[in-house]
């Protein structure tokens, strides 16, 4: 084929090769070698947060999602306070997928639950008609539909007013460590941090644009933590309202201790009483998939988020 | 001028996008060299067609750095046909170590050993590896006309191939065809899909730019198909991909994986050059904004 020889495509135009190439190279900028390290420092540089700093604690424990998972809840608040946690921290994401969301609510409180606002919350006490998870296949956005318009329709406007008024991020510090805890990245409420598509230089370059030593997150029901080179920690907590698709049935949190040199991680399996989980969806007429889940441990919906290594791990 | 200033003084003017984050970073990797010439293809490209050209392992890793140091989050590799680039196995294994990977692919080279080994370095990484391979129709009627004579056949034996070596594909179908993009034809693909041993089936439908092939095949943008400032939405710009990507060729960095065969829409020599903001004074841009298309999966 002869279609293009020795001549470029120029837009729709054809021009001899060296045409294209000569302008080409003149485009764009070539900044010298102390604009571009002024240019990448700048793209690095912290932003602005006036978030005030909570603590000092010796030992937390943060979860995620509860997904009306009073249950798990419950298990997790004994669970917490016998590992000796000085605070307890929620990062959002109280409804959706699981039964009676108003039974959260007193646990939270009486617990003493330092809570942010997740994407569920925000949409609840805004009057959004939709979870704002960010699915973006069809088939996600049906199963997230009908969890949502159960949710919204059992909480009390009380309780979604208490929704709106709960901090979008937190700053605590443990030992010497500065945590920022966020729902789902520091950039967006809902964006899905996932280990996968979460590489190294990229939660590195997060970390410093957002001055934190550690950056604690859930949203995407699958917990990991990575220790970065620079020795900061990412830790998503994963969540406490559904298993982590591994055909476990218990859950999972994060508990997070100052030690004399930097900090321990440690993600935490908790075991709750998910037959009663169970039983009780099917009383409230929640789909049979959800129950499912609940009781092999294998997610069977929301599963077109998750990413290649994620998706080769489940069994759906 | 700013942004904001713009918009307001002149509205008629071209609206410039800050790019935000560097979150997804291109590389014309086979330059504009392919196996096939399709008749939509936008950036033109054929086998004789060296209007960039590929790229090889050196020129990627110094960009991989570059990346990393900017906190890159993920990485796609385009052409042309890729994996018509001898160092394109060597590149995606070395991409891999800093970040997750997905190759667009015609799907013609796709033989069980090549699957094999993807699917080794895929098990290799802690981040994700992904395949798109191109489709635009559910037979040879429909795929055929526009990506030539036999392709169907040997786009879907890639695809069985795939799913032999355990890769789950993503089809990518462009709306050449406008039922492609309806609940109908969607299903359409999810059950050929199937039929080939993927039973995790995912779509991406694109739609068609009316520039390169494609403006000969189909015509090109009208006049009025021109974004301006005043055009701007009520949360500005962000939702537009050159918001958070760029594209690296064999000559420098261009805005979006759009726009590679306009010089003007390069940005500079190399990353750090080009996280200024763009100008949208292209008619490609239109499309973007009115279909809000994003090249990523």
């Amino acid at each position: 084929m002869t279609l293009h020889r020795g001549l470029a495509t120029w837009g729709e135009k054809l021009v001899p090769l060296d045409k294209f190439r000569r302008a080409s190279a003149e485009a764009g900028q070539r900044l010298s070698e102390a604009e571009r390290a002024a240019a990448v420092r700048d793209y690095a540089a912290p932003l602005p947060d006036a978030t005030q700093v909570e603590g000092p604690w010796s030992r937390i424990a943060v979860f995620g999602g509860v997904y009306n998972n009073h249950y798990g809840l419950s298990a997790l608040l004994e669970d917490a306070a016998r590992r000796g946690a000085k605070a307890v921290y929620s990062l959002g994401d109280l409804g959706g997928f699981g039964p009676n969301p108003e039974k959260v609510w007193p646990l939270l409180i009486q617990g003493d639950v330092r809570t942010i606002q997740g994407n569920y919350e925000e949409s609840l006490a805004s009057g959004r008609e939709d979870c704002n998870c960010g699915y973006t296949d069809p088939r996600d956005n049906h199963f997230a539909g009908i969890s949502y318009g159960y949710t919204a329709r059992q909480c009390s406007p009380e309780f979604k007013a208490w929704m709106g008024r709960l901090p979008k991020r937190r700053r605590v510090r443990v030992g010497d460590r500065e945590l920022l805890l966020i729902h789902g990245s520091p950039r967006r409420i809902n964006e899905f941090l996932f280990a996968s598509t979460s590489p190294v230089p990229f939660l590195e370059t997060l970390l410093d644009q957002h001055s934190c030593h550690g950056l604690l997150c859930t949203h995407t029901g699958l917990h990991w933590h990575r220790r970065l080179p620079s020795g900061r920690d990412v830790v998503n907590a994963g969540v406490i309202g559904r298993p982590a698709n591994d055909g476990a049935t218990h859950v999972w949190y994060a508990l997070l201790e100052a030690r004399d040199e930097g900090m321990a991680v440690e993600l935490v399996p908790l075991v709750y009483d998910h037959r009663a989980l169970a039983v009780e969806m099917l009383q409230e007429g929640l789909p049979e998939e959800f129950v499912e889940t609940i009781l092999s441990g294998w997610w069977t919906t929301c599963l077109e988020i998750l990413p290649a290594c994620e998706r080769a791990a489940s069994r759906f | 001028m700013s942004a904001i200033q713009t918009e307001k003084t002149q509205p008629l003017a071209a609206p410039r996008v800050e790019l935000r984050t560097l979150d997804t970073l291109w590389f014309q990797v086979a330059g504009t060299v392919c196996n096939l010439a399709c008749t939509h293809c936008f950036v033109s490209c054929s086998p004789t067609n060296h209007t960039h050209e590929m790229m090889n392992l050196a020129e990627v890793r110094r960009h991989l750095a570059d990346a990393a140091a900017l906190g890159v989050r993920e990485y796609y590799f385009t052409g042309g046909e890729p994996f018509l680039n001898p160092d394109m196995e060597a590149i995606l294994e070395e991409t891999l170590t800093v970040g997750p990977a997905t190759v667009l692919t015609n799907g013609l080279l796709l033989d069980p050993a090549r699957c094999a080994r993807l699917k080794a370095l895929a098990d290799g990484s802690e981040y994700s590896l992904d395949l798109r391979v191109s489709l635009d129709g559910w037979d040879a009627a429909t795929n055929d006309p526009i990506r030539g004579t036999g392709t169907f056949g040997r786009i879907l034996e890639g695809v069985r191939h795939l799913a032999q070596a355990r890769l789950n594909p993503v089809l990518t179908v462009t709306e050449v065809w406008r039922e492609s993009g309806s609940d109908a034809g969607k299903e359409k693909f999810f059950a050929l899909l199937r039929s080939l041993g993927v039973d995790r089936p995912r779509l991406k439908i694109l739609p068609v730019f009316q520039i390169g092939a494609e403006a000969e095949r189909a015509g090109a943008y009208e006049s009025w198909q021109r974004l301006r400032a005043g055009d701007a939405p009520e949360d500005g710009w962000d939702h537009l991909q050159c918001s958070s990507c760029r594209m690296v060729t064999d000559q420098g960095v261009w805005v979006c994986p759009i726009l590679v065969n306009e010089p003007s829409a390069k940005m500079g020599a190399t990353l750090a050059d080009s996280l200024g903001p763009f100008s949208l004074d292209h008619p490609a841009c239109w499309t973007c904004h009115a279909y809000g298309v994003s090249c990523k999966t």
